[in-house]
């Protein structure tokens, strides 16, 4: 092997390409490495697969650990979970990510229950540095930093694995920043037998249904956002009317999805998607920290909410303290009038 | 045909009704001032249960972990129509993380004995990891469905669901015992129901009655005896009254099922704090702060004069 590889991803497919997740979490890894002085490994899985693995060296990945098998053509948790947990027992890497979607938000709990490994879910930051144990004095040297909002947002928290390994995380699609692709990177490819048991398919995949994703929130100049205060689904017609007016798309915040005003493509926030637009619009969006956790990178932020005292208001760069069902109508009057 | 669900439920602190109550001047959030609620992800959970018993007949029976003011999930649970509730509680347990709590969860379902289903919320809206179920699966040696937000077909060879993916769904089919994660589209729970309430109402946990006789004695602790004679009575006193209370709610079966480590028999170092590999280094409270921000009126005005302000710093246009 080139190199030893203590940090690693482990890699998601959609159809026949690479998750954006994973190449976001691959150009991070390789941020971790450096500080380690270590290389990235990506763990691919699958049928025929092998294809995939030049993209994932060109974004960072120095070694790619490749399972092929006819039965693992679909993701399904309890055969990827036991590849993955005798690659990881066998390897001992260091950090371990994984993108926190709705295969990895299955797939890496089951891997840390195998292993015994600890897990923290859906992380806005990842960071090394040394951590003192205030009990027993002892100094833990660069070890993984995991950023996560906790309690509903009223706090954030900071948790590291002591005497665990690997350190393993979930990350969201879109927190982490994608680097350039560099298509002369090198990498090596190594071939992992797979073996497994026929306990291991209790569940079959019989459809997948997936609808093209209409919503692009990540690609947005201008994101429009309502919350619980729009009141109801019928009102969030306004919000697609303010968006279109302003060219933007549409997001929510999770309280309006929990309340069935916006389906959850829509949603903004830790759980959501995380966006950066130049303009964000939060119309009666209280703005907890999740959901700040997602839009607050946005360039410029206008807050309408009839809560001078919202959360959301601190942060707000442009504040109308007012009813939304009577400001917006005025807002679109006023930008129709600016002739734009 | 009949089912045995196992429900696992978690008393949870309620992040989503914010009252100014539970605001401290610094801005920061008093999380003991945070009603504690049935998570409601696990309350979806029970319903599943409850409706699969409804349908095919069978059993649920519902295991919570946690300290002693848990037990009034249990009744929760019993005013709903669970069969049997179980309170998972014991010092020993404090300080679990996904995995301690996972592990210690997989042993009282192995202490239940056999079961079709186990059933738990998809996530918990206070720490939102969605991780014990897939945990308590894998413990078990269990398939797991996660994110279940349609059940289409039960029969004694199996389950045929939908579970969320990204803009979409996918359908599965698992063969008998199956853990699953519910979602809040999976059905609509039913309320506690009257009769069930004035049943149970005055049912309590061991832990529970052991409170309780604390607080009343607390007014007879001091007097004019010595302080440490008095202390010594007082224990005494408390465990014979909690021993007869116990005895009581047990003639007349109210008294609810109170587990520790060594009922599920857990090894300790996996329980807990020392079975918890992940530590929290630190946390901040979210002191929300300031930036350098504009207020416009909502008037005509004020309006045309924050559109010209974006048009003006290329934001619209």
């Amino acid at each position: 092997m080139p190199h030893p590889t203590k940090v690693w991803v482990v890699a998601e497919t959609t159809g026949s390409k690479l998750s954006e997740v994973t190449l976001e979490l691959l150009s991070k890894a390789a941020e971790l490495a450096r500080k380690l002085k270590t290389g990235v490994a990506a763990v691919l899985i699958g049928d025929s697969v092998e294809p995939l693995a030049a993209e994932l060296i060109a974004y960072g990945a120095d070694v790619i650990f490749l399972s092929e098998d006819k039965r693992l053509k679909d993701y399904l948790a309890a055969p990827y979970a036991r590849v993955i947990a005798r690659l990881l027992t066998e390897e001992k890497p260091e950090i371990v990510l994984y993108g926190a979607t709705s295969a990895g938000r299955d797939l890496a709990p089951r891997v840390a229950s195998e292993i015994r490994a600890g897990l923290t879910a859906d992380c806005t930051d990842l960071k090394i540095g040394d951590h003192k144990d205030l009990k027993s004095g002892k100094v833990y040297r660069k070890i993984l930093f995991q950023v996560r909002p906790a309690f509903g947002g009223n706090i954030i928290a900071t948790i590291v694995n002591l005497d665990h390994r690997p350190q393993m995380s979930t990350v969201r699609e879109g927190v982490m920043r994608m680097s350039q692709p560099d298509p002369k990177r090198r990498g090596e490819v190594i071939k992992v037998p797979v073996e497994l048991s026929p306990e291991d398919f209790l569940v079959e995949v019989l459809e997948r249904v997936k609808a093209e994703r209409r919503v692009n929130l990540k690609g947005a100049d201008i994101i429009v956002s309502g919350g619980a205060g729009v009141g109801s689904r019928e009102n969030f017609g306004l919000i697609h009317e303010f968006a279109e007016v302003l060219g933007g798309e549409v997001g929510a915040s999770r309280a309006a999805v929990d309340a069935g005003f916006i389906s959850r493509e829509h949603q903004v926030g830790q759980t959501g998607t995380t966006v950066r637009p130049k303009l964000y619009v939060a119309c009666g969006i209280s703005g907890s920290v999740q959901h700040q956790a997602g839009m607050c990178e946005a360039g410029k932020i206008l807050a309408i909410n009839t809560d001078p005292d919202a959360p959301v208001m601190s942060i707000a760069h442009y504040k109308i303290v007012g009813d939304l069902s009577e400001v917006i109508p005025r807002l679109i009057k006023a930008h129709k009038a600016s002739g734009r | 045909m009949s089912f045995r669900s196992i429900v696992l439920a978690k008393q949870v602190p309620d992040t989503k009704n914010l009252t100014a109550r539970a605001m401290k001047p610094d801005g920061t959030v008093n999380r003991a001032a945070l009603p504690a609620i049935f998570n409601p992800h696990d309350l979806n959970a029970l319903e599943l249960g409850l409706s699969l018993s409804d349908e095919f007949g069978g059993e649920v029976i519902l295991i919570t972990m946690g300290p002693w003011m848990a037990a009034e999930l249990v009744r929760e649970a019993l005013y709903r129509g669970a069969d049997e509730a179980v309170l998972l509680t014991d010092r020993r347990f404090a300080g679990s993380d996904t995995l301690a709590t996972s592990y210690a969860l997989a042993q009282a379902v192995r202490k239940v004995g056999e079961f079709d289903f186990v059933l738990c919320g998809s996530q918990a809206i206070d720490g939102d990891t969605a991780q014990v179920g897939p945990q308590v699966a894998e413990k078990l040696g269990l398939p797991q469905l996660t994110f279940v937000q349609e059940i289409e077909e039960v029969t004694e060879a199996g389950i045929v669901v939908k579970r969320t993916i990204e803009n979409g769904y996918e359908r599965l089919r698992s063969r008998l015992p199956v853990l699953l994660t519910v979602t809040s589209e999976v059905n609509i729970p039913r309320p506690p129901r009257a009769k069930l309430i004035m049943q149970y109402k005055k049912a309590r946990a061991p832990v529970e009655v052991r409170i309780e006789v604390e607080r009343e004695l607390e007014d007879y602790s001091g007097g004019d005896r010595p302080i440490r004679a008095a202390c010594i009575g007082r224990e005494e006193v408390i465990a014979k009254k909690t021993e007869e209370k116990i005895a009581a709610l047990r003639a007349k079966g109210l008294l609810l099922n109170e587990w520790d480590v060594d009922r599920v028999e857990a090894e300790e170092l996996r329980c807990g704090f020392a079975g918890s590999p992940t530590k929290v280094r630190k946390t901040e409270s979210v002191v929300l702060r300031a930036r350098v921000s504009k207020t416009y009126e909502p008037t005509a005005e004020g309006l045309k004069a924050l559109v010209e302000e974006l048009v003006q710093s290329r934001i619209l246009g």
